[in-house]
């Protein structure tokens, strides 16, 4: 059981029909099993399709073939039984509902007794270390904290995977290197699978236990490397001589894998398609 | 400043206008054995178009008729509370179905296509040739009135329902999506709430529009214990009694006022915490 992958994905592809019946590829030969407990970042030049694919893991969008398997079952069943918690790059929460409310939302879909998720709120927002600001409404918090209670919300129902598109995207650099520690201390106590979408080389190389390197025109995975940096991650970690190595080879896999400039047409077609919001 | 004294303030500069007209273009001043005669001389500022505010407020502390009991301020007021009961009728039904109309057009881009036309024709038709029609339906009772500032109410909150149901950001759709909602609880814990502010734009709009609808309403349907039959009866004694229909006048715009403050007030509350609550 263990060993079994809690995300599997096997041979898919992923093409998006654009105005005037053309199609293009966004995803293409996508092979990826992850393990439990892992954190994993998907990192690539944008267009390269790792939104898609964090979409596709997650049952937001279906893929034009192969499959997508999520703890034994295939992605729609995984959804519908709740097996995912969803992190934006924008917090969206509720601004009609406080804190707390916000994050009993997905409780309040599941009929669970109030005693029970009322305590699971707390709990949430402890682990988030937003419990003074429970009864606060969301235009009261900073970004930074808006974004814990976006987490909060979406571990609210334990879900066996956090999916994250590039959650600290908006942040600035000091903010988003405080949420990277909250994130690896939430992962490392609740032992929930990650996948991260981050266009930040650093950020990837400091949270993940592997990063998938991806390249663009179609979107593909063209490397996975493997993050050997002890834990628990820390300041020393981001000082450290094997930080840099990492990040480097990072940089490096990201250079290889899509090095020579694009044709002008194909370069066009993406931006057509992140224009009528395909992908993004 | 304060607010009441704000209004009050405006209020005075209204009346004082109102007499420096009269006394700049009106018909000659006679007080105490003194004159004054205007320099100019305007139709529409004779006693006749504009009476003085003091034969108005005479008018109204007066005997509605001869040898009665009653003044003709608090008989209007009577008469005022009947046609808000008519119009607050209409209010809500309109609103209701406003909301059904404009949720069924979210929902089915079929039904949206088939109906929105003939739901703007509908109002492009004028009341008066349609409260005859109405009247013939559903006879001469208060159930006509009311179907008139119903009909008067529906279209503006069905519009904004169609603009606020479809306002949530696509994000928190999927993020429903990813809580597994279904579309009913989407429509509850998000489409609605998001919609409040647009509903009360338009429930303002309608509080006003379906006091005029109600009185109109009570022209055709004959109802005679409403503001709008004083209007229709003053309006024949306008040339001999001016004052009385301005009276009336001042009495229906008090209860316009007075419904739009009401409305306000509940959005106020609803709408607490939110942002965009302090917007008038």
């Amino acid at each position: 059981m263990t060993d079994q992958p809690v995300v599997s994905l096997a041979g898919v592809e992923k093409e998006f029909a654009l105005s005037g019946g053309t199609t293009m590829t966004a995803l293409t030969g996508i092979d990826l099993d992850l393990r439990r407990g892992e954190f994993v970042s998907l990192i690539g030049p944008s267009g390269c399709g790792k939104s898609t694919l964090l979409r596709l893991i997650g049952d937001l969008t279906q893929p034009t073939t192969g499959t997508v398997t999520v703890n034994g079952k295939p992605a729609p069943q995984a959804r519908l039984d709740r097996d995912y918690g969803m992190v934006f790059q924008a917090p969206v929460l509720f601004d009609w509902r406080t804190v707390e409310e916000n994050v009993r939302l997905p409780l309040e879909l599941t009929g669970q007794e109030r005693a029970a998720r009322d305590a699971r709120v707390r709990e949430m927002l402890e682990l988030v270390e937003l419990p003074d600001f429970a009864r606060h409404y969301p235009y009261q918090l900073s970004g930074g904290m808006q974004q814990r209670v976006a987490i909060a919300r979406a571990l609210a129902f334990s879900p066996a995977i956090l999916l994250m598109d590039e959650p600290f995207g908006a942040l600035d650099e000091m903010t988003r290197e405080r949420m990277n520690s909250e994130v690896l201390r939430i992962w490392e106590q609740t032992g929930i699978t990650v996948v991260f979408v981050t266009h930040s080389i650093p950020e990837a190389v400091f949270l993940s236990s592997r990063v998938a390197v991806m390249s663009a025109r179609p979107g593909r995975i063209t490397q996975i490397v493997e993050i050997d940096l002890p834990r628990p991650r820390g300041l020393e970690t981001r000082e450290s001589r094997r930080y840099f190595e990492m990040v480097t080879e990072v940089r490096e896999a990201l250079r290889g894998g899509d090095g020579g400039a694009a044709p002008d047409a194909s370069l066009a077609s993406i931006e057509r398609a992140e224009a009528e919001g395909v992908i993004g | 400043m304060g607010r009441a004294r704000i209004y009050l303030l405006f209020l005075l500069g209204v009346l004082v206008t109102w007499e420096a007209a009269k006394f700049i273009g009106g018909d000659p001043w006679r007080y105490f054995g003194w004159e004054w005669r205007p320099p100019l001389k305007l139709n529409v500022l004779n006693d006749q178009g504009l009476p003085h505010l003091w034969d108005i407020v005479d008018t109204m502390i007066g005997p509605y008729r001869r040898n009665a009991d009653q003044s003709l301020f608090v008989h209007l007021g009577i008469k005022a509370l009947y046609t808000w009961r008519e119009a607050a009728i209409g209010f809500v039904l309109g609103g209701l179905l406003g909301m059904s109309l404009a949720a069924a057009f979210v929902h089915s881009q079929l039904l949206e296509r088939a109906f929105v036309p003939y739901v703007v024709a509908s109002q492009t038709i004028p009341i008066v040739a349609l409260a005859p029609m109405i009247v013939f339906f559903f006879g001469n009772n208060v159930m006509s009135v009311v179907i008139i500032a119903t009909y008067l109410t529906f279209f503006p909150v069905t519009i904004a329902m169609i603009r606020g149901l479809r306002s949530p950001d696509p994000r928190a759709l999927e993020l429903m999506r990813s809580f597994a909602a279904s579309r009913r609880t989407i429509l509850w814990k998000l489409r609605l709430p998001a919609s409040l502010p647009y509903l009360f734009t338009a429930l303002k709009i309608t509080a006003t529009a379906s006091i005029v609808g109600a009185i109109i309403g009570e022209g055709p349907g004959a109802i005679q214990g409403g503001l709008g039959w004083s209007i229709i009866e003053f309006n024949q004694q306008y040339v001999t009694n001016p004052s009385k229909l301005w009276s009336a006048i001042f009495v229906a715009a008090l209860l316009g006022v007075s419904f739009y403050s009401l409305v306000r007030l509940v959005e106020l509350r609803v709408l607490r915490g939110r942002p965009e609550a302090s917007a008038g």
